[in-house]
């Protein structure tokens, strides 16, 4: 018994919509036969029989001259093409000859393009062989979107949760000292107190803009850290110091009416400040200037007056050449009346 | 047990009750947590926790409680994308219940490490279908009851369903499709906005 010749196969029309309702097939002469349904529909129901081919399809890669030989040469090579009535729907494609006299057939797919061609051409999951992954792609593309949107909620929530513990912190992030909520807070506490009886101290480093700008941010951020240190060693438990600005702090020394000892604790905190710092070898100097309020000097201390005040007396200092201490007195409100 | 399927109990007890039986719930079942998050895993006993607490909150039988949590799933406009999704099913409610059997597959594709049961499907007599439901997780079937037929509302197919539990503990829906047409369903187009 001899087996049936085994490369030739023949198919009905129907059984080739079926397996590929995105098929062309022409004729030797170069003219449209038939139109899988699905191709159909993407062309806009347009019956593209009787035309030629090379009318209704543009090989857009790879290069192929004029005429019905060069198209046929394509044979099995991956091709993107076009409708010619479509021209902004990129399509992927595959041409095949058949037996002489038969002509030729183009299967194609949708390509990358298949979300847009889906929607606007109204295709159904009837419009793809079950063998063609694009409804599982149009699946994971959809599946996806809605993952992504978790995740962007759950990106957004933690955004928001931590910003709201930013801006419950306390803390300066660098230096480890209280930052400017608290010492708001801290300040407010202090003036609200039956009998005031503190000194407030604001104080700002000399020459960092300089260190930040010629050795760079790292070392400014270990000047600041440097600084941070003895401020912290210098006062007493119980006393505040935070850093309410790059290179800015303000002290708090509960139980303080003595213009004198403000004036000691300046003055030694400038000289610890100016000990030269070793960045990467190099010696690096900073100073500080400071200015200072006493809240006995008010007859009811208000906290925005005093940093005020100090605010004022801390530039007094640098107008007299830095590295110095000014305790505030009414007096240095005397240049401001005249203006 | 992964945060999607606890994030869809507290859709369901959010968007169907409100925010303070939630609240209620959540205390009741001593959740260490204001909410779950989809994109999170947590452990299995908090989701059986948040069950028992929402029967006893709402005063359900856990079974028409699962049920709703299944219809919610499929029906409620806060759900459109899992309902789209489980749409690429099949064009009519008979192919969409044959794809039941890759259903797990289809949902780790997106999410890979999603906890599934198994699903197995059989067409047993010319209408009638039998799913089985294999999970850690006790009353499935029942949220399989509620979410199939809220599938067969939106394909405008006429079904009825049964949930049973077997002896060995595997959960099984008894589908009786009687006609596939017998309304016009919801529309589905395959290349709607993805929502």
């Amino acid at each position: 018994m001899t087996r049936p010749r085994m490369d030739q196969l023949a198919l009905s029309r129907r059984a080739l919509d079926r397996l590929m309702p995105m098929h062309l097939w022409f004729a030797a002469t170069g003219e449209v036969l038939h139109t899988g349904p699905t191709l159909t529909k993407i062309a806009g129901g347009a019956d593209l029989r009787g035309q030629p081919v090379r009318d209704v399809v543009e090989i857009l890669r790879p290069k192929a001259a004029a005429g019905l030989p060069a198209l046929l040469s394509l044979e099995g090579a991956r091709l993107r093409l076009c409708l010619r009535g479509k021209p902004d729907l990129p399509l992927r494609g595959m041409i095949v000859a058949l037996p002489a006299g038969v002509g030729g057939l183009i299967n194609l797919s949708l390509g990358l393009s298949f979300a847009r061609a889906v929607s606007d051409c109204n295709l159904t999951l009837k419009d793809f062989a079950p063998c063609d992954q694009t409804v599982d792609l149009l699946y994971l593309r959809e599946a996806n979107a809605a993952i992504a949107q978790e995740s962007r909620n759950l990106t957004d929530r933690l955004q928001s949760a931590w910003a709201a513990a930013e801006a419950q912190a306390l803390t300066d992030t660098l230096t480890g000292l209280a930052n400017r909520r608290a010492m708001d807070a801290a300040l407010q506490a202090m003036v609200d107190e039956p009998l005031p009886r503190f000194g407030l101290m604001h104080l700002d480093l000399d020459f960092f803009k300089e260190v930040n700008d010629t050795l760079g941010h790292a070392a400014g951020d270990h000047v600041l850290t440097r600084a941070a240190d003895i401020l912290r060693a210098e006062i007493r438990a119980g006393d505040i110091v935070a850093r309410v600005g790059g290179d800015e702090f303000v002290l708090l020394f509960r139980d303080c009416d003595d213009p004198d000892l403000l004036e000691a604790i300046a003055a030694r905190l400038i000289s610890r400040l100016e000990e030269p710092i070793s960045i990467e070898g190099q010696p690096c100097r900073i100073s500080a200037s400071a200015g200072s309020v006493l809240a006995s000097h008010y007859e009811r201390p208000d906290r925005d007056k005093m940093l005020n005040d100090a605010d004022l007396a801390l530039y007094a200092s640098k107008n007299r050449g830095r590295a110095q201490h000014t305790l505030f007195s009414d007096a240095l409100l005397a240049p401001l009346r005249h203006n | 047990m992964h945060g999607l399927v606890n994030r869809a109990l507290q859709g369901f007890l959010c968007d169907t009750y409100d925010r303070d039986t939630w609240a209620e719930v959540r205390n009741q079942a001593g959740l260490p947590v204001d909410g779950f998050e989809s994109m999170l895993h947590y452990e299995d006993r908090l989701t059986e926790q948040v069950i028992l607490a929402a029967a006893h909150v709402l005063q359900r039988d856990r079974a028409s409680l699962l049920e709703d949590v299944g219809t919610y799933l499929i029906s409620h406009p806060n759900q459109s994308a899992l309902r789209r999704l489980m749409r690429f099913g099949g064009d009519s409610f008979f192919d969409f219940l044959q794809s039941l059997d890759d259903l797990s597959g289809r949902a780790r594709l997106a999410v890979p490490d999603l906890d599934m049961p198994d699903l197995h499907i059989r067409h047993d007599r010319s209408n009638r279908f039998v799913l089985d439901i294999r999970w850690g997780l006790p009353g499935m079937g029942a949220v399989f009851v509620g979410a199939l037929r809220a599938m067969a509302d939106d394909y405008g197919a006429l079904a009825f369903f049964e949930a049973e539990v077997l002896e060995d503990g595997c959960e099984q829906v008894v589908i009786e499709l009687v006609d596939q047409a017998f309304a016009c369903g919801r529309s589905f187009s395959l290349g709607g906005r993805p929502a």
